[in-house]
């Protein structure tokens, strides 16, 4: 989609918007998801499937390990809404990254085949029962990491033959077969596992918030700032890369090193996310689509209006995930394609 | 109470002797199957243990106890059973799952009987000793393994009778080395009854499903007193188990914690609903009540 044909599909508001100065735009938009995110952020920990007392969750007379109401808030609902933070963020950032560079609006985090990687290592440490421990961090995640970053590494020089520049074709092609290819292996270790190993290997393939501590969201912290960092100095050559690689050439844009920044951010934000929480179905992809819907295409505004929306979102969705159903969860992952998918087709339809 | 359940045991003893002298007659029905095929571990153990081990022909891919399964062919599990191999080892019985309707179908055009079983509660699990006693002419030694067992399961409710039961949580599966990934018993099937058999409450009684995860909030809203954790497909090392109730020690304010009752039990028997089923009951009461052994 080019800026001309959005504005022109986006009626008079949408003209006037876009012709508003950046600084201006990026305020209003920063401060209206922020304000959205910030607020999520409060409320979503005050509610749960257990009603708690907060006089007591903040009386510091009373010792933790006495304390259930502190426990609940401080261990359990709190470490689970700033995974959602860290983890809706990254994978909305991801998808905004990928779609730009591959002018693809179906690319998401899945589709370099980085999600199946982390999969993959994920069930091959649940199946075979790693017992390998770094630190404080548990076996699935390690696996998981590991296998996220190993096939953003083969996708990366796949598409990167020596004397050959980075060709996001390749690179596309190389990742949707990588991704097959993966999920075969998947398949296959699913199917020599027995019964109950091959549904916990599903159960978290659906993704799940439930951290329990900070030190995972710590862990990942470090990469998905990168990844952050590095979104915001490609921000303004992925928008004329939108207009074409050659196009964007005569402009300036080094489109190589940007095509590689931005599988870097990517792949650094999806890897993050999924060995922190699993591949969350459906932020990747819907997220960036409804802040475009809202915001225009400029990704120097839809990065940061992504990233926050993509946040406030999946703690939403967590929060109707560990409270519609008393007594047992919704998996997360459910809850974001089935509140996600019906909301983005409801902005679709009213929009177009 | 103690002493009526020892006797219970050394009469079935003594009946199952009597038979076991008795002539063969005695307990041959008509033309029962003499080639036997098993998609159900659990069904398989029966079969082996009321003595119609010489019968089967064929197991579930999952087969692995008693170890004369070993070396019967194959046939494939619950998801993917291999019809082709299954015919080709021409069954007069096939033991099948209730939910594999396509398999039941093909043989009941092949014209082959099948059994058709579903996993439930404890109290279903003995009658299908009987059933399946009558079905392959093992009728009395069916009777004897159901009353022996009885008999233990007797035994096991006689020494938690009257004690506090405390409220516990079964651990069905979690991640490796991480308390992440909770599968417990809900308030339903066998395990959960085996549980409230064994003197403990389950912490997820209300909940009418088999299988609950656990998220944090629920472990420390519903405060558990003891935690037994069920490892089936790995067997932990002595020398690591500590490292393993260790992990615990994130949820430090769960009582079980404080009272450092984390209970880590391991093999298959603890999950197969079959004639091991009452040396699961009675670790699980030895685990919640250690008091009373």
């Amino acid at each position: 989609m080019t800026r001309e044909s959005s504005k022109d599909a986006n009626g008079p508001t949408a003209h006037d918007w876009d012709h508003r100065p950046l600084r201006s735009r990026l305020m209003i938009t920063v401060g209206g998801f922020g304000t959205l995110a910030l607020a999520v952020a409060v409320l979503a920990p005050l509610v749960g499937s257990t009603p708690i007392d907060f006089a007591r969750v903040f009386d510091r007379s009373i010792p933790f390990v006495d304390n259930a109401d502190a426990q609940i808030f401080f261990l359990a609902r709190l470490p689970r809404v700033l995974a959602a933070m860290v983890v809706g963020s990254a994978l909305a950032t991801s998808g905004v990254v990928l779609q730009a560079m591959f002018r693809n609006p179906l690319a998401a985090p899945e589709t370099l085949g980085v999600s199946a990687g982390a999969a993959l290592g994920a069930i091959l440490a649940i199946v075979l029962g790693f017992t390998v421990t770094v630190g404080p961090f548990s076996p699935v995640p390690i696996a998981s990491l590991a296998g996220a970053l190993g096939a953003a590494t083969a996708v990366y020089l796949l598409a990167s033959a020596p004397r050959r520049p980075l060709s996001t074709a390749v690179l596309l092609l190389a990742g949707v077969t990588l991704n097959a290819f993966i999920s075969a292996l998947i398949l296959f270790v699913q199917y020599l596992s027995d019964f109950t190993q091959s549904f916990r290997a599903l159960r978290w393939m659906i993704g799940d918030l439930d951290v329990g501590n900070y030190v995972p969201i710590l862990a990942s912290l470090p990469l998905v700032v990168v990844a952050f960092a590095m979104a915001a100095m490609i921000s303004a050559p992925l928008n004329l890369l939108t207009l074409g690689g050659d196009v964007a050439a005569t402009r300036g844009v080094n489109v190589v090193r940007t095509h590689r920044l931005a599988f870097l951010t990517a792949s650094l934000a999806t890897s993050a996310a999924v060995s922190l929480a699993g591949p969350v179905a459906f932020i990747g992809i819907v997220v960036p689509h409804l802040v475009r819907l809202i915001v225009g295409v400029d990704n120097r505004v839809v990065l940061p209006a992504a990233a926050l929306f993509g946040a406030a979102f999946l703690v939403g969705c967590d929060l109707v995930a560990r409270t519609v159903m008393p007594a047992t969860e919704i998996p997360v992952g459910i809850v974001t394609a089935l509140v996600g998918g019906p909301f983005f087709l409801w902005l679709l339809v009213r929009k177009v | 109470m103690a002493t009526r359940s020892q006797g219970l045991i050394v009469l079935t003893l003594v009946a199952c002797l009597a038979w076991m002298g008795a002539p063969a007659w005695a307990a041959a029905s008509a033309d029962p199957p003499q080639r036997i095929v098993s998609l159900v571990p659990a069904l398989t153990e029966v079969l082996f243990t009321i003595g119609a081990g010489p019968q089967v022909v064929g197991v579930s891919s999952y087969d692995d106890d008693p170890p004369e399964v070993l070396t019967l062919p194959k046939v494939g599990a619950l998801l993917d059973p291999d019809t082709e191999r299954i015919l080709a080892l021409r069954p007069d019985l096939v033991l099948v799952y209730g939910s594999q309707n396509a398999l039941q179908t093909q043989l009941a055009k092949a014209g082959i009987p099948v059994f058709e079983y579903r996993h439930a509660g404890l109290a279903d699990v003995l009658p299908v000793f009987r059933t399946l006693g009558t079905l392959t002419g093992h009728e009395t030694e069916a009777a004897c393994r159901v009353a022996e067992i009885e008999a233990r399961l007797e035994a096991v409710r006689t020494r938690v009778a009257g004690l506090p039961r405390p409220t516990t949580l079964l651990v069905m599966g979690r991640e490796p080395k991480s308390l992440r990934g909770i599968d417990a018993s809900g308030g339903i099937g066998f395990l959960h009854d085996m549980l409230e058999l064994a003197g403990g409450r389950n912490i997820f009684e209300d909940v009418q499903r088999e299988a609950v995860r656990a998220s944090t909030e629920m472990l420390i809203a519903r405060a558990p007193e003891v935690v037994v954790e069920l490892h089936y497909n790995v067997e932990i090392k002595e020398s690591r188990r500590d490292e393993e109730r260790a992990l615990w020690q994130r949820l430090g304010a769960i009582p079980a914690v404080r009272g450092k009752r984390i209970h880590l039990l391991f093999g298959d028997h603890l999950v197969v609903p079959g004639p091991r089923l009452v040396r699961a009951v009675e670790e699980f009461a030895r685990a919640i009540h250690p008091e009373a052994f």
